[in-house]
């Protein structure tokens, strides 16, 4: 069990705990704990985050009651959900009910795993992350689907088939764009990805490989985001036509759950976004020596988020500038556009690596 | 390169007017100035209506609360609502002058076509937004203090 990567945590358990399973215990519990509290710590800072930036959008302000500018609200939410009862409607298959938001939580708690937070935060680094990644992401669409057919209601059945049909079709792009990159880098490890983007600005991903490292950018912005069943594509869960879609049923911690893993997927993809596009925990230097060793000196975990919740405020205003496209034009969009431009993509990477003109 | 090729690469080249729509909500974002409501309860003591708001309807009344309502019933008869009776009487003088303005607030709808009717300007929306009540009766109310004058 020897780490990868540099890890003064581990180690520090591994030289002062005896036993070495004993030391083994409390550093995956550790891990447990340290990806537990990412998750639900930027889950409740999203949720107060998209009410901001919605408000601000919209001329408004947004929560401001309780606490400093409504601070405190996401707390009261929390405690809100919770208190309330969780049961099942007549009719629904229980087993499966039940277990549809757990399936669906799965996906972002292992993504997150991967992700490497810092130089050596992370819990697991996975030489074939990248496949791993796209496997993993499957028990998302698994649990809507589960949430939407147990719920034995028509417009939870017709959201959860939509958004299968949306999320499967636009995987095939996802991936692409996860694939091209690994193209580039030479390697499906995150860690790797990253180390690869080393140096200035001009090393990250999207800016080294002259104008289609953008395109690519673009192209995984609109794919994720219909990945991740958010507005400009929530038409899994259009309230206005499928009453909330597949989770119309749940309610109390189930519905908690849907709206858990929804925050901590839009996390994961945007640290996704980072890894593959902005030099994930890489400093952004510019290339000038002093300004260059300031920022060094901030740590790589500050970086990251820093980027990562850029990422999720251009997700956010994307998501209050665009309207809800048909299905119909979702799936044209996919089929007809994304896919041909993501193995054109694929094709003129091959070129670009194969005569040099990657920057190098 | 056919027709429905060119709808395909016109198409592509106008999604770039998202950046446009992209720029408003930027736009919007980052200017708080913009921001339209109000923090009601909060900021009760400062709230100033605009004044186009319209309120409960009042009698226009100068310093000495006198109106000046001619009990024409032009406004009792253009309320959609029925929520005005103008009810008249007689002055000494024998001449028909208003009596008691009777106003139900729980059936008008703030459409403004009474003060909009009247021909001498005697009432008017006032900027009163805290209504509600608990009690139905309270919703009956006489406007005028005075009786009218001829
Ligand atoms: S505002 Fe409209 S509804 Fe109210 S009293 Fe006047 S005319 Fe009637
Ligand atoms: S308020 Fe105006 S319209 Fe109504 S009865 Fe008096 S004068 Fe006539």
């Amino acid at each position: 069990m020897t780490p990868s990567i540099p890890n003064p945590i581990g180690d520090f358990i591994r030289a002062n705990v005896p036993i070495p399973e004993l030391a083994y215990l409390i550093n995956v519990i550790l891990c447990i704990c340290a990806i537990c509290a990412v998750a639900f710590g930027s889950a409740m800072v999203l949720v107060y985050m998209e009410r901001k930036v919605c408000a601000h959008v919209q001329c408004r302000l947004g929560p401001m009651r309780l606490g400093f500018h409504g601070t405190i609200q996401i707390v009261a939410d929390t405690i809100k959900l919770m208190l309330k009862e969780v049961y099942a409607t007549k009719g629904v298959d229980k087993l499966l009910f039940f277990m549809a938001p757990m399936v669906l939580l799965t996906a972002p708690f292992m993504s997150l795993t991967m992700i490497p937070f810092g130089p050596n935060l992370q819990v697991a680094e996975v030489p074939v992350a990248v496949p791993l990644i796209i496997a993993v992401n499957g028990f998302g669409i698994l649990g809507i689907l589960l949430g939407g057919w147990a719920s034995n209601n028509k417009y939870s059945l017709l959201g959860s088939l939509r958004s299968g049909a949306q999320m499967i079709s636009y995987e095939i792009s996802y991936c692409l764009i996860l694939l091209f990159i690994v193209m580039l880098a030479g390697s499906a490890s995150f860690r790797d990805i990253t180390m690869s983007q080393q140096g200035t600005i001009i090393d990250w991903w999207i800016f080294k490989a002259p104008v289609i490292g953008v395109i690519a950018f673009i192209m995984f912005l609109i794919s994720s985001t219909a990945e991740l069943n958010r507005a400009p594509f929530d038409i899994a869960e259009a309230e206005q036509e499928l009453t909330g879609g597949y989770h119309t049923e749940y309610n109390g911690m189930g519905f908690a759950m849907f709206y858990l893993a929804e925050y901590i997927n839009l996390v994961t993809t945007s640290s996704l976004a980072t890894v593959f596009f902005f030099g994930g925990f890489l400093p952004p230097c510019i290339g000038i020596a002093a300004v260059d060793h300031i920022l060094n000196f901030v740590p790589g975990v500050i970086w990251f988020f820093v980027k990562v919740f850029v990422m999720i405020w251009v997700y956010m205003m994307i998501r209050w500038t665009l309207v809800r496209p048909r299905v119909d034009q979702l799936m044209s969009l996919e089929w007809k556009f994304l896919l041909p431009m993501n193995l054109i993509l694929l094709v003129l990477g091959a070129v670009f690596i194969s005569f040099g003109w990657i920057i190098q | 390169m056919d027709h429905s090729m060119k709808q395909y690469f016109k198409r592509i080249i106008q999604s770039f007017s998202f950046l446009k729509g992209f720029s408003v909500t930027v736009k919007y974002f980052f200017q708080p100035k913009r921001i339209v409501t109000e923090q009601y309860p909060e900021n009760k003591a400062t709230l100033k209506m605009y004044p186009r708001f319209r309120g409960r309807l009042e009698m226009v009344e100068d310093e000495n609360g006198e109106n000046r309502c001619t009990a024409c019933g032009m406004c009792e008869k253009s309320c959609p609502n029925g929520s005005i009776n103008v009810l008249p009487t007689k002055n000494i003088a024998g001449k028909k002058v208003l009596g008691k303005y009777i106003y139900r607030l729980d059936t008008c709808t703030q459409c403004g076509f009474c003060v909009e009717t009247c021909p001498f300007g005697a009432i008017r929306m006032n900027q009163d937004f805290e209504l509600a009540d608990f009690d139905r009766s309270h919703f009956e109310l006489k406007l005028n203090q005075k009786e009218g004058r001829a």
